[in-house]
C-alpha cells in the first residue's frame, strides 16, 4: 500500500510530464511533420508512426529559395545584434554609473520602446523609406529592428553593469585611465554575461520578425526566412512537408540554442518583474 | 533639480560621497553624454521621426492609390481620420476582440502558469524538473510566425491532430479554422502554448524569492499547501502578476504574425486583432491618414499602458 507522500510524489512526477508534453507537443508535430511523404501528412486521422524521409528537406535546399531567405535572416539578425550591442552598451554604462540631469526619463523611454507595437512604425517607415529607396534592402531592416534591439541591450545590460564594484572604477581612475578605457577594459568584459544574454535575445527577436519584413521588403532574393515560409501558405494544395522543413529550418537552430543557454535566457526574459 | 542619489542601490554609492552633487569627482558633465549619444541618436531618428511622419500623415487625406489624392498634394484635413476612426464600428470592434482574446488568454495563462510554476518549485524528481524548466524556453523562442504555420497544420479540418484528440474525448470533429468560434479557440491555443512558458518563469522567479528559513518555518507550521501559497508565497509573486498583467497586455495590442499566417483576421471579423486591422487599412486599402491615424491612437494606449508598467516597476532607480 503506499501513503499518501508516495502517491503525491507520482503526481508531481505525472504534472511535471504532462507539462514537458505541452511544451515540446507543436515543436515535436512540426518536426516529425516535415519527415512525412505527402500521403502520410495527409493521412486522416493523422498518423504517429511513420517511415522518416529528408525528401522534404532535399526539395527546399535544392530550391535556392529557402537557402536565400536563410542567409538573408543570417546577414539581418546578425548586422543588426551587433550594431545593437556597439551602440548600446555604452549607453548602458552611462546609465549603470553616471548622475545627470534627465537620466530617469531616458531610462524610461528606452523600456517603453519594448511596448510600442510594431504596427505603429511600419507604416511610416514604409512611407519613409520608400521615399529614401531603402525599400528592399537588408538595411532597412538592420535600422528598424534596433527599435527593439536596442532597449533590450540597454536594459539588460544597465542592470549587469550595476552589479560591478564601483572601486574598481575608482582606481584605475586613480591610475589615469581615461572614461573609454575604464568602459572598455573593465565594464565590458566584467559585463560580458550580460552583455551575451542580451545579444542573444537581440538575435532570436531580429530572427524572428515577421511584420516589418513582410511589408518593407518586396523582393523575391531579400526576403527573410519568416515570409519565406508564410509565402508557402498560397495555392489549393499546400505543400506541408516543405512547410515544416522550412519551419524546423527556421525554428530549431534557435532552440536548441536558447535551451542550452536556457539560465540565461530566463533570467533576462524574467528581469523587471520580479524586483 | 540634480538627481538624488538614495534611491540608488548602495553599491553605486561611491560616485556620489563627498556631498558633490554639483560636481562629479573624476568625470566631466558631459562625459555621460558621449556615451548615451549614439544609441539616443539612433533610437530617436529611428523610432521618433518615423512617428512624427505619422502624425503628420494621420492629419491628411493619403491615400496612395488615388490619383486626386497624390495632385492635390496629401490636402490637410485636420482631425477628419480621427474623427473617421472613432466613428469606425470595424476599429472599435477590432479593438473589442483584441480586449476580449485578453481576457481569454490571461486568465488560463496566469493559472495553468501558476500550477506550473509550483509544479517546478516543489522539490523531488530534480532532473526531471531541470528538463521540463528547459523546455519551457522552447515556446517562446519559437518564431512567431512558424507557431501560426504549426497552428494551421494542427488545426487542419481534415488532418489535423486537434480534431484527433477531440475524438478520443468523444467531440466529434470540427473545420476549426473555418468558423468563427473555432479559429478564435484556435488562435487563443496557440498563445496559450506560446506564452504560458513565460507566466510559469515569472512566478518561479517569485518564488524562488521567499527565503528557505521562511518558507521552511511556515510548512513547520501548516501542513495546507493553500496556507503556504496564500499567505507566504504569493506575496512574493504579486510583482510578477501585475508584470504579467501589463506586458501581456502590450503584447496581445502587438500581436501579429501567429494570428496573420493562422487565419489572416477571418473567418470574417472573427479573429480580426487590431494589428490586424490597422495592417489591413494600411496596406491592402492603402488608406494611409487613416492608418496612421489608427496607429497614433494604438501608440496612445500603448504609452499609457507602458507609463503604468514603469511607474509601478521601476520606481526605484527614479
Amino acid at each position: 500500500m503506499m501513503d499518501a507522500t508516495r502517491i503525491r510524489s507520482l503526481l508531481h512526477a505525472l504534472g511535471l510530464f504532462v507539462v514537458l508534453a505541452f511544451a515540446l507537443f507543436p515543436f515535436y508535430w512540426m518536426v516529425t511533420s516535415s519527415l512525412k511523404d505527402q500521403t502520410e501528412l495527409l493521412a486522416s486521422p493523422p498518423v504517429w508512426f511513420f517511415h522518416p524521409t529528408l525528401a522534404n528537406y532535399m526539395d527546399i535546399f535544392a530550391d535556392t529559395k529557402v537557402t536565400a531567405a536563410v542567409v538573408n535572416s543570417l546577414i539581418v539578425a546578425v548586422s543588426t545584434t551587433l550594431l545593437s550591442v556597439v551602440l548600446g552598451t555604452p549607453a548602458a554604462y552611462a546609465l549603470a554609473r553616471f548622475e545627470f540631469r534627465g537620466k530617469a526619463d531616458l531610462w524610461f523611454w528606452f523600456i517603453s520602446n519594448r511596448m510600442i507595437s510594431p504596427i505603429v512604425l511600419a507604416l511610416p517607415v514604409y512611407l519613409l523609406s520608400r521615399q529614401v529607396g531603402l525599400l528592399n534592402t537588408h538595411l532597412v531592416l538592420v535600422l528598424i529592428y534596433l527599435t527593439f534591439n536596442l532597449p533590450i541591450v540597454v536594459w539588460i545590460c544597465t542592470d549587469q553593469f550595476r552589479s560591478i564594484p564601483p572601486d574598481l572604477e575608482q582606481s584605475a581612475r586613480l591610475e589615469g585611465a581615461s572614461q573609454f578605457d575604464i568602459f572598455w577594459r573593465i565594464y565590458l568584459p566584467l559585463g560580458l554575461p550580460g552583455v551575451a544574454v542580451s545579444a542573444i535575445f537581440a538575435f532570436i527577436f531580429s530572427w524572428n520578425e515577421l511584420l516589418y519584413a513582410l511589408v518593407l521588403i518586396t523582393s523575391q532574393g531579400l526576403k527573410t526566412a519568416p515570409v519565406v515560409a508564410t509565402n508557402f501558405m498560397s495555392g489549393y494544395e499546400l505543400p506541408w512537408g516543405k512547410i515544416m522543413a522550412t519551419g524546423t529550418v527556421i525554428v530549431l537552430p534557435v532552440t536548441i540554442f536558447a535551451m542550452l543557454v536556457s539560465r540565461h535566457m530566463i533570467r533576462g526574459l524574467t528581469m523587471g518583474a520580479t524586483k | 533639480m540634480t538627481s538624488i542619489p538614495q534611491s540608488l542601490s548602495p553599491r553605486s554609492a561611491p560616485a556620489e560621497i563627498g556631498g558633490a552633487r554639483r560636481h562629479h569627482p573624476g568625470y566631466s558633465r558631459w562625459t555621460p553624454f558621449f556615451f548615451l549619444a549614439p544609441a539616443v541618436l539612433a533610437l530617436f531618428s529611428i523610432g521618433i521621426y518615423p512617428t512624427l511622419f505619422a502624425i503628420a500623415t494621420s492629419f491628411r487625406r493619403y491615400n496612395i492609390t488615388r490619383r486626386a489624392d497624390q495632385q492635390d498634394g496629401f490636402p490637410f484635413v485636420g482631425f477628419d481620420n480621427y474623427i473617421a476612426v472613432l466613428h469606425d464600428r470595424g476599429f472599435w470592434d477590432s479593438l473589442l476582440l483584441t480586449g476580449k482574446f485578453y481576457l481569454s488568454v490571461v486568465p488560463l495563462q496566469i493559472v495553468l502558469g501558476l500550477v506550473i510554476a509550483l509544479m517546478l518549485h516543489r522539490p523531488g524528481w530534480g532532473l526531471l524538473r531541470a528538463i521540463t524548466r528547459v523546455s519551457l524556453v522552447v515556446p517562446l523562442a519559437t518564431t512567431y510566425a512558424v507557431v501560426g504555420l504549426i497552428g494551421r497544420l494542427v488545426f487542419n479540418r481534415d488532418f489535423g491532430v486537434a480534431n484527433q484528440f477531440m475524438s478520443w474525448v468523444g467531440i466529434s470533429s470540427s473545420d476549426w479554422l473555418g468558423n468563427p468560434t473555432g479559429a478564435f479557440v484556435a488562435i487563443v491555443v496557440m498563445d496559450v502554448w506560446q506564452w504560458t512558458p513565460f507566466v510559469a518563469l515569472i512566478f518561479l522567479a517569485g518564488l524562488s524569492m521567499v527565503p528557505v528559513e521562511i518558507e521552511e518555518a511556515a510548512r513547520l507550521e501548516t501542513k495546507s499547501p493553500w496556507a503556504l501559497l496564500r499567505h507566504v508565497q504569493l506575496p512574493y509573486m504579486l510583482p510578477g502578476l501585475t508584470a504579467v498583467l501589463i506586458l501581456r497586455s502590450a503584447d496581445v495590442l502587438k500581436l501579429f504574425d501567429t494570428v496573420f499566417v493562422m487565419t489572416r483576421g477571418g473567418p470574417g471579423t472573427a479573429t480580426d486583432l487590431i494589428s490586424i486591422y490597422v495592417q489591413r487599412v494600411g496596406f491592402k486599402v492603402f488608406d494611409l491618414g487613416l492608418a496612421s491615424a489608427q496607429a497614433i491612437l494604438l501608440l496612445i494606449l500603448t504609452i499609457v499602458l507602458s507609463r503604468l508598467y514603469i511607474h509601478i516597476f521601476y520606481r526605484e532607480i527614479e
